[in-house]
């Protein structure tokens, strides 16, 4: 195979590592970090869109679900803590793994034929920057109020807040790529983290697949549909 | 038939490289793809010029030698196909083919379409065996293996170290080719003793290597002539989280006996 000598003596053992050193060290154990945060980053998600969810029971349901969850500000933190940890080592995870991928073909090809790559494994490196870009939009819109494009942002008031920042389409309509984006991103991923985690799927008719599909369309759904319900006219101000 | 050809021409491993565009013509498509190439090359010679530089050696699919990118396929657009046994019945007369080398930080180009795959050699010096006794040799039935455990290191041992994977992986990625091997003898008693250390130790190499990491686009799958399944990568991943979590620095490095 090859005109060069074997330079097996050059290679460190890695058996003499710590267990960490091991991990976050090499590219498998990175794609575990990937895969962890991401279950976690998607047991979010399922929360929050059911917590969303109770818009559609009226104001009142969804501002004592908004106080309840601030009932406990120690829990809040910890959690709120919890999941910049998990975005900031998915972040990590991606950037150590995406410098590999790229400098691993410094020529490309002339003609490119992807035969498997579906538009979402494609798009990984894209959908997740302009995810992190929502969630920080996201949070300044409707957590701290500190961009309230075309309405006042009422403190404590979920209900309005959701459904007056929403009525302003440009904002809407930014929700919906963004949900697009995590549509692709979860479908992805969510198969793509049990191969990473050492469990064996194959890439269709599998039980991984059908996790993930299903995953997609729940969670998807459940968000997408309050924008859409508050453009439609189906979720206003009282 | 006739087809035109665009290949890329490198002198050696420092050279700019270039696309040259040839023509082969009165091609027979019962003819091999690489004797195709043979046909342009002896025009070639016969001007005077230089041949192109391809890698072979069996022609018979099994040793793993050949291997070019044609119009962004690796060994051309035939499934589980190797570039020696691919056909001209495969392409139409007055096709445009461009024919490129396994394009990765980890195969320099030593030749036109002749690349220096020596990082996958490295990878099993670090590895990919079994350590066992020499002197007679063992009784066939000694060791008994599971028919299924026996089916599935079969498919594995298919790898012929082409490094098709690593030219169809967007990411460069050597992790069809890894995984092929440490399942291959994951599966076996014979392979158990050195398990974890193999994981590790081929782990670390290839990305030592420079190799890209696994999106499982499953492109290598798509591409790999011998058809090995993105599973085994789950399985390697495996190996490797298990010894990487559970294996202490001594044992690791105790059975490393080769
Ligand atoms: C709502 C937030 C997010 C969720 C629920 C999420 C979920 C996931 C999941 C489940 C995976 C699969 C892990 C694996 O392959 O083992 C993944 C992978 C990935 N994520 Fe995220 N993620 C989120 C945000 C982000 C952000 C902010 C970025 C980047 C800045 C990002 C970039 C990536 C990349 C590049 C991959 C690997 C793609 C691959 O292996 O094909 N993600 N994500
Ligand atoms: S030349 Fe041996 S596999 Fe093609």
């Amino acid at each position: 195979m090859s005109s060069s000598a074997p330079a097996v003596a050059a290679v460190q053992s890695p058996a003499a590592e710590s267990r960490l050193a091991r991990i976050l060290g090499s590219s498998i154990g990175q794609k575990l970090v990937m895969a962890v945060t991401g279950v976690i980053l998607s047991g979010f998600i399922v929360g929050h869109m059911v917590g969303n969810l109770t818009v559609f029971k009226g104001a009142e349901a969804i501002n004592a679900y908004g106080v309840a969850l601030r009932k406990f500000p120690a829990l809040l933190w910890a959690v709120r803590f919890g999941l910049l940890l998990s975005v900031g080592l998915h972040i990590w995870a991606y950037l150590a793994l995406s410098f590999k991928s790229w400098g691993a073909r410094p020529q490309g090809y002339k003609v490119a034929a992807y035969k498997e790559a579906s538009f979402a494994s494609r798009t990984m490196r894209w959908t997740g920057p302009i995810l992190g870009a929502f969630v920080i939009f996201h949070i300044l819109h409707f957590t701290t109020g500190t961009i309230t494009p075309g309405f006042a942002f009422k403190e404590g008031d979920v209900f309005h807040n959701l459904v007056a920042g929403l009525s302003y389409a440009p904002v809407a309509a930014f929700y919906i790529v963004a949900m697009a984006c995590l549509a692709l991103h979860v479908f992805h991923g969510v198969w793509s983290l049990f191969q990473s985690l050492g469990i064996s799927q194959p890439r269709y008719e599998s039980t991984a697949r059908r996790v993930a599909t299903l995953f997609t369309i729940a969670v998807v759904g459940g968000f997408v549909i309050i924008p859409i319900a508050v453009l439609a006219g189906i979720l206003k101000l009282q | 038939m006739n087809i035109t050809l665009h290949v890329w021409r490198q002198k050696n491993r420092n050279a700019e490289g270039a696309f040259v565009t040839y023509q082969a013509r009165d091609i027979s498509p019962d003819m091999s793809f690489l004797e195709m190439l043979d046909v342009v090359n002896e025009g070639l010679i016969l001007k005077g010029e230089e041949p192109i530089a391809f890698d072979h050696d069996c022609r018979e699919g099994i040793c793993g030698q050949c291997g070019v990118v044609v119009n962004g396929s690796p060994h051309g657009p035939r499934k589980a196909t190797t570039t020696c046994q691919l056909h001209m019945r495969s392409f139409k007369d007055g096709d445009e083919l461009t024919l490129e080398p396994w394009r990765a930080n980890a195969f320099p180009v030593i030749k036109d379409l002749i690349v220096d795959r020596g990082a996958f050699d490295r990878i099993i010096a670090v590895g990919g065996f079994i350590t066992a006794p020499t002197g007679n040799a063992p009784d066939g039935n000694a060791i008994l293996v599971p028919k299924l455990a026996a089916d599935r290191s079969m498919d594995a041992a298919a790898c012929i170290g082409c490094g098709a994977c690593v030219a169809a992986c967007p990411n460069g990625s050597a992790m069809l080719f890894v995984a092929a091997k440490i399942t291959h003898l994951g599966y076996l008693p014979q392979g158990q003793p050195e398990r974890d250390r193999r994981a590790l130790a081929m782990v670390a190499r290839m990305d030592e290597e420079g190799f890209g990491t696994c999106t499982n686009h499953g492109e290598c799958e798509a591409a790999c002539p011998k058809e090995i399944p993105i599973e085994f990568i789950a399985r390697m991943n495996r190996d490797f989280l298990k010894a990487a979590l559970f294996t202490p620095a001594e044992r690791a490095a105790a059975s490393d006996g080769g």
